[in-house]
């Protein structure tokens, strides 16, 4: 995971790694917490997604920028001081913005503090490479936690009120999944998501899943 | 400060105490200015969310005054105090009283409901209830914020004090979906009972409570109209 | 049931609003740590404690912070101080008990960044929590906690000894019944009043 040449021009693949290869959320499984828990709407999960981003991009940077200062035994404390100083800046934007939104994602917002995804890229990226690769690196991963939650947000909005973006799609004939925006079905779509992309690797590897199933079957 | 290589010996305890309190800084100061830039846009958008609520339970009221609440009266207070309880007093456009926004809470169906009702004392009744904070289950017990069915009971509650002037005449109590017979009844949401009844026991407990301060500190509450 | 009541405290964050099926904090360990009986068993005891210890911080913490009027800072003081504390319980717990240390040694800096943690920090503040109420909603949020990842723990032993397709494997799996433990977790709901 880390580069052996950290002075190697940035790639396109410096930013889409975090988007599909390393994706924190379908691969890695880090930060679960927030994208089981405000993804009962589209708008939630990409305010998230944003804020998340954001606290992302801002302590890569300034981890990269101080990178050759700080001494190796103090680093998590600085990492951590640095991460809840731009949590608390976010706090305050965004109830500076909506107080509605601010409300609907609750607890969430001040709990980006304890995302592990922010932590490892400061750890495992920004500490070692300098400013503008860190912050590429950060970008994509923080879009691929945003496509994440999207992903969650969208279906489970869409079955569990008949809207995106609070816009009715399905018309008033349309029973609502209740289930979908109650805690349950975070669990459920998330784990059907994950369940779509291990059949998808699988397919890839070449493994006939549903011939292996049933050799599987007869020996037992 | 120094710049240590990987293979560099153990740091002086100065410089580690030195980095950390650099990045303290730091983060102080950026936290500090983002603060104070944005205090003034939080605190009206606190006051445009609390007042739009008010005006929703008392209809007619086009500006508030906020009282403390305490067992020797009501006393004044602004925005920023948050201790106690509050009453919200709502005046028209001529200045006189319409009615008095109070808060109340019990535990709902998953968890504690907060809603705010207004409170006439000149028909002695409930004006409306808007509901402040609640989790309860989409499609059923948040009908309690939006049904207009439900939302009906609360356009004239009856309040009314006893002959002593200690307690409520009746007790506000939410009855079964259809059944309400009595202008202190509510008519519970079929399907959401428990949300229901949690709304019926909050706004009895809270009306027994300050409606008969309310109506001895009533003076107070009409000097203030201009 | 008075909502101010310590028996509504404790069963509200124990079962009726689990820290884990109901309001997603803390599912790192409870989808990583599940997979033994006794290693979560430990877990929950370990968590259980370093909440108790947090709740007693945060608390002493918060008087501080009102008092100076520096609730701004609170997040980074709450997040600073709860790291340190529980280094410093896992120091003191290596020199004295080190049967203790290690059962829940290798567990308590890894709980440290758990979210249950600061997001027990943070509602008993946000709640206005007294002391005693603090310390009782620590203890039913810890133990909700651990009965959450105890009941994933046997169920998942359970399932060790059964055919599962290779595509649902891991991550799926645990998910898929953290979704059912969720569901009848929602049973609970109404207890209270």
């Amino acid at each position: 995971m880390v580069d052996l040449h950290p002075n190697k021009p940035i790639t396109l693949e410096t930013f889409t790694r975090g988007i599909w290869e390393e994706n924190p959320v379908f691969v890695m499984l880090l930060g679960m917490c927030p994208v089981l828990a405000v993804t009962n709407s589209g708008a939630n999960a990409l305010a998230m997604g944003i804020a998340t981003t954001f606290v992302l991009v801002c302590s890569s940077i300034l981890v990269s920028l101080l990178r050759h200062r700080i001494p190796k035994q103090v680093r998590i404390a600085t990492y951590i001081v640095i991460i809840a100083t731009f949590v608390t800046i976010v706090d305050y934007v965004i109830q500076a913005i909506s107080l509605e939104l601010y409300r609907a994602l609750g607890a969430f917002i001040q709990l980006i503090v304890v995302n592990c995804i922010i932590l490892g890229r400061a750890e495992s990226y920004a500490s070692k490479h300098r400013p503008s690769k860190a912050i590429i690196n950060a970008l994509g991963t923080g879009l691929g936690f945003t496509i994440a939650l999207l992903c969650l947000g969208l279906v489970r909005e869409l079955l569990g009120s008949g809207a995106l973006f609070g816009i009715n799609i399905f018309g008033d004939s349309f029973q609502p999944w209740a289930i979908m925006i109650l805690p349950p079905g975070g669990f459920f779509v998330l784990g059907t998501w994950l369940l779509l992309f291990s059949w998808m690797r699988l397919r890839k590897e070449g493994k006939p899943t549903s011939q292996e199933k049933e050799a599987g079957y007869h020996e037992h | 400060m120094n710049s240590p290589s990987p293979h560099s010996t153990q740091p002086s305890a100065l410089s580690l105490i030195a980095t950390l309190g650099v990045v303290a800084l730091i983060s102080g100061v950026l936290v500090v200015l983002v603060y104070q830039l944005t205090l003034p846009a939080i605190l009206e958008n606190r006051r445009i969310a609390l007042e739009r609520a008010i005006f929703t339970v008392l209809p007619g009221a086009r500006s508030r005054i906020n009282f403390a609440l305490t067992a020797e009266g009501l006393e004044r207070i602004d925005d920023q105090q948050t201790d106690g309880p509050r009453v919200y007093a709502g005046y028209d456009l001529s200045g006189k009283l319409t009615g008095v926004a109070l808060e109340a809470s019990a535990q709902g169906y998953q968890d504690i409901i907060r809603i705010l009702y207004g409170y006439s004392p000149k028909c002695s009744c409930i004006t409306g209830i808007t509901v402040l904070e609640s989790k309860e289950t989409p499609g059923l017990g948040d009908k309690i914020e939006t049904d207009p069915e439900f939302l009906v009971n609360f356009e004239a509650l009856d309040g009314r004090l006893n002959a002593t002037g200690e307690r409520l005449n009746n007790e506000i109590v939410t009855v079964k979906h259809g059944k309400k017979s009595n202008p202190w009844e509510i008519d519970a949401i079929s399907g959401a009972t428990v949300s229901s009844k949690a709304i019926g026991r909050m706004l009895n407990n809270s009306a027994q409570k300050t409606f008969p301060l309310i109506m001895q500190q009533l003076q107070k509450l009409t000097q203030e109209e201009s | 049931m008075s909502t101010d009541s310590l028996t509504f405290i404790f069963l509200n964050a124990l079962i009726i609003n689990n820290f884990v099926l109901s309001l997603f904090l803390g599912i790192c360990p409870f989808l990583g740590v599940s997979a033994k009986l006794n290693t979560a068993w430990n877990m929950g005891l370990a968590t259980t404690f370093v909440m108790f210890v947090s709740s007693l911080c945060a608390f002493g913490l918060n008087i501080l912070l009102v008092a100076l009027d520096m609730e701004y800072l609170r997040l980074i003081a709450y997040i600073a101080v709860i790291a340190s504390a529980v280094q410093l319980v896992e120091m003191v717990m290596k020199k004295f008990s080190p049967t203790l240390f290690r059962a829940l040694g290798i567990f308590l800096p890894l709980i440290t960044t758990n979210c249950a943690i600061l997001g027990l920090a943070l509602f008993q503040t946000f709640r206005d929590y007294s002391f005693l109420q603090s310390l009782v909603y620590s203890l039913g949020a810890g133990g909700g906690f651990a009965l959450a990842i105890m009941l994933m723990a046997g169920l998942r032993e359970r399932l060790d000894l059964s055919f599962v397709p290779d595509v649902s494997q891991g991550a799926v799996l645990s998910l898929m019944l953290a979704g059912l433990l969720s569901l009848s977790f929602m049973g609970f709901a109404g207890l209270g009043s």
